[in-house]
């Protein structure tokens, strides 16, 4: 059943990356697109993500809840050690879904009051996923220190570093870039199209860019980066199908195939969490001195583990299909009918 | 102000905020369900628009519903995170389910807000029903996860380690019914009575009558049935706090000597030095008979606890008088709604009648924050009754206050654009629904 349990966390983890992570990323878009084609991007984008956006939401309750519930002492050592990071994501959740709800309900289209819902929902959308890869990287980067006694090191230092950072822009560049990959399939007219895959292109250059940074940034503060990627043949295939599955997609791409690329996309950041996951698995937190948490080791009781597992088990019989259903009732071409 | 004392002040602000949006969320859903199904029936017009205006509504609720929801589910970890390192794989069955139940809910609502016209009439008004089932069942397994906090259970406390842990057991502890079947009903009650004060004024504005009209019967048919209710289930859930917590329920009556023929005392100024209560009227064996059902059966008071052991008797003891004096306040407005219905229908129409429901709009939700803050500042100092401490529980990070005034900061904003967005829903009805 631990196996179970884990499965389902790593999923969570990456469903929320890929489905709340294009979310995310069409309000990157929308924060780089000039004011000319705004309104158009954002009634595409509306249609895409408006009926899925609050289950694609749901993934990192499901994560939050498998790990507080299954993996408690991780879930109180992020808690208390990455405090900071943690609530300025819950900022920018809150900032960002009660302003894409209201600029959509509110019933008097005002420009101004429009605008100010608008600004705050890019800004979140740019902040949310920033602060998400920096707890990521912070869980990993070896900062994070139990034994520390003064408030910067264990607060502060602790995810306020360069790796962290590095981490925390190249999810948004990622996420960018799944959402324009993920528009590019739901756009309806050939220059929106068109627009859409010049983002892409651009946001691809930058994932690349920060992808850099981060192996830059874990060089100049002792993070064994390459080791960790290519040390191991899991890691370092799964580093290579990602960088194959961007040629492929970019072949599609020219090929004129609006659904295929989406596959591609997710495939690739699917590969890349794939290739820092095994490398660390089983632990979940690296410390500073060696106090690892392991999702092996620190895991609650069975029975706790059992009763999670069956309900997760049971949950997706009911779960799984009716998302389905909705991605299939809302998917790309047929808003066009309605 | 300390860090213990802002964390349980987020805390608490960030749970009296939620517990109004799902609330809403939870009951919203069902009277959308009515209105659709006559729709879907009587082909009539203005079911579709109240069924729309609604939905319009609930999206913005749900929306913020949401988002402090999940924000809970992480406060929990960063303000207290020992209570959660130890407490999370006991009582967390009911968040597993919950979790799925609202995973549920999410889709449901998908197909609901975005189906209209698309999909097979039957099979969107069901998306509907499963918005409001999902979303009730959410509330009661998080409430029975609070009811495991006063009555903890599915677990051996052996020397300071949680031994033979059990969740299912655990989440049916000896409180989970009495708490999950009282807060339902004032889910019911509360949402009843705001949205038929709504409607209410807007009758008695004379504005779109018809609309009104129909909105306001559907939702006090609930609020009523709800608020006539509510005393008797408050009735269980003081008998069985009585039980497991004497020191809660000694401070709800601030009742401070142990006795025979034991008193009721409302209203009155509670004196903890003294130990009395100034200008309160007492009922002598009242208090007997409501928790042993015999008038001269002894009732455990707070001399027989340890003075660190105690909650804050007066808070508890105001908030406790409040939330009854408005339950009975609602209950004999329920009980007037259903004679004016039943035998006096000229009263409908009234200028006094619909004033008095556009009175009641806020009521039940005062009440239940009242009844939160009974439950919970009763359970003080413990946040696992008679297990763990709270003040043992909160995270070590100091400099919480500012994280409180953010908070605070922030609920305060979003309450004003939720009652701003509603506002001008309600403008827009003669605009929209009235053709
Ligand atoms: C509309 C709201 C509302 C109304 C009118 C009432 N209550 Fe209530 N009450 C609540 C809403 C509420 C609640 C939802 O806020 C609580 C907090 C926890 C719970 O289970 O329900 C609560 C708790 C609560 C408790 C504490 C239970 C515990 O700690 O386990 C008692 C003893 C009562 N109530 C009793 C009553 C009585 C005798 C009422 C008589 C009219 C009453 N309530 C009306
Ligand atoms: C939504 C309804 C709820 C409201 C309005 C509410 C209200 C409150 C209040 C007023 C406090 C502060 C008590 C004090 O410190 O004196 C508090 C504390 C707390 N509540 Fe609740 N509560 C609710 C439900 C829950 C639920 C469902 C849980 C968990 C399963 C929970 C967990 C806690 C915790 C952990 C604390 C902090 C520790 C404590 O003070 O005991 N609450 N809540
Ligand atoms: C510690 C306590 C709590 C936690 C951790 C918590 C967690 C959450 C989360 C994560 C959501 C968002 C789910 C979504 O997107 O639909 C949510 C929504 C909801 N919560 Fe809570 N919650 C708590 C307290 C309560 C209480 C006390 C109630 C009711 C009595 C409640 C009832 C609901 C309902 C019905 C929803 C559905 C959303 C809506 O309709 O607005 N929750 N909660």
């Amino acid at each position: 059943m631990l196996t179970v349990v884990i499965i389902f966390l790593a999923l969570a983890i990456l469903l929320y990356f890929l489905l709340g992570g294009a979310d995310f990323g069409a309000g990157i878009i929308e924060l780089f697109t000039s004011r000319r084609n705004k309104e158009r991007t954002r009634a595409t984008m509306y249609q895409a993500i408006g009926p899925i956006w609050e289950a694609n939401h749901m993934w990192v309750i499901i994560a939050v809840v498998i790990l507080f519930v299954g993996f408690p002492e991780i879930y109180s050592k992020m808690c208390t050690y990455l405090h900071i990071p943690i609530l300025a994501l819950l900022l920018g959740i809150i900032a960002r879904g009660t302003a894409f709800t209201f600029r959509n309900y509110d019933a008097i289209k005002g420009e101004r009051t429009q605008a100010l819902y608008n600004s705050i929902f890019v800004y979140s959308s740019f902040l949310t996923p920033l602060f998400l890869g920096i707890i990521a990287g912070s869980a990993i980067s070896r900062k994070i220190d139990f034994e520390a006694t003064d408030f910067m090191t264990a607060y502060i230092y602790s995810w306020c570093n360069w790796f962290s950072i590095a981490v925390g822009l190249f999810t948004v560049a990622l996420c960018g870039f799944l959402a324009a990959i993920y528009l590019v399939g739901e756009a309806t007219e050939e220059n929106e199209v068109k627009r859409f895959i010049r983002k892409a292109k651009v946001l691809n250059a930058v994932a690349v860019f920060c992808g850099g940074l981060v192996f830059v940034a874990a060089e100049t503060s002792g993070i064994p980066m390459a080791q960790w990627i290519f040390g191991n043949v899991v890691s370092l295939s799964a580093v290579m199908a990602a960088s194959a599955s961007l040629v492929l997609l970019w072949i599609v791409v020219a090929g004129g195939h609006r659904q295929l690329p989406r596959i591609f996309a997710a495939f690739q950041v699917s590969m890349i969490l794939l290739s820092v996951g095994f490398t660390h698995f089983p632990n979940f937190l690296m410390e500073k001195n060696g106090h690892n948490l392991s999702l092996i080791s620190t895991h609650a009781n069975m029975k706790t583990i059992e009763t999670l597992g069956t309900a997760l088990l049971l949950g997706s019989l009911f779960i799984l299909p009716a998302l389905g259903y909705l991605y299939y009732s809302f998917r790309g071409r047929q808003n066009e009918q309605h | 102000m300390d860090d213990f004392l802002a964390a349980r002040s987020q805390m608490a602000l960030s749970l009296g905020f939620h517990i109004i949006y799902s609330c809403i969320g939870m009951v919203m859903p069902v009277f959308m369900a009515i209105s659709h199904y006559k729709y879907i029936k009587t082909k009539n017009p203005v079911y579709k628009n109240i069924t729309q205006a609604w939905s319009k509504g609930v999206a913005i609720f749900f929306a913020t519903g949401a988002v402090s929801g999940t924000m809970l589910s992480f406060e929990l970890g960063l303000l207290w995170p020992k209570f959660m390192e130890h407490a999370g794989p006991i009582f967390g069955m009911p968040f597993s389910l919950e979790g799925i139940a609202f995973f549920i809910e999410a889709i449901a609502l998908g197909f609901f807000l975005y189906g209209w016209n698309r999909f097979n009439k039957w099979f969107h008004w069901f998306t509907g029903v499963l918005v409001g089932v999902s979303g009730i069942l959410s509330g009661i397994l998080v409430v029975s996860a609070n009811a495991w906090m006063n009555s903890p259970s599915g677990f051996d406390y052996i020397n300071g380690k949680y031994t033979n842990i059990d969740p299912v057991k655990a989440m049916f502890n000896d409180a989970w019914f009495s708490e999950s079947l009282h807060m339902t009903i004032a889910a019911f009650a509360a949402t009843g009575f705001a949205v038929a004060g709504i409607h209410a004024l807007m009758i008695y504005r004379k504005q779109n009558i018809l609309f009104h009209t129909k909105s306001f019967k559907i939702a006090i048919i609930f609020g009523s049935i709800a608020a006539i209710l509510q005393p008797l289930s408050g009735d269980i859930s003081a008998k069985h706090a009585a039980k497991r917590q004497p020191a809660k329920l000694a401070a709800m009556e601030a009742y401070f000597h142990t006795q025979e023929y034991a008193p009721l005392i409302i209203g009155g100024i509670p004196d903890t030095v003294a130990k009395k209560v100034n200008y309160g009227i007492e009922i002598p064996g009242m208090l007997s008979f409501l928790v042993h059902d015999n008038f001269k059966q002894e009732v455990k008071a707070l001399d027989t606890i340890p003075f660190k052991n105690q909650p804050n008797v007066a808070i508890t003891h105001y908030a406790f008088q409040l939330m009854v004096g408005l339950g009975m306040i609602m209950m004999a407005m329920g009980a007037l709604y259903l004679i004016a219905t039943l035998k006096m229908r000229q009263w409908l129409n009234k200028g006094w009648f619909l004033k008095l429901y556009v009175f009641g709009t806020p009521l039940g939700f005062i009440a239940l924050e009242a009844g939160w803050t009974v439950t919970e500042v009763g359970r003080q100092p413990w946040i696992i009754q008679d297990v763990m401490r709270t003040a043992d529980a909160v995270t070590p990070m100091p400099g919480i206050q500012y994280s409180f005034y953010l908070f605070s900061f922030i609920y305060f904003t979003l309450s004003l654009a939720v009652i701003f967005l509603l506002q001008r829903q309600i403008k827009m009805v003669p605009e929209l629904y009235d053709k």
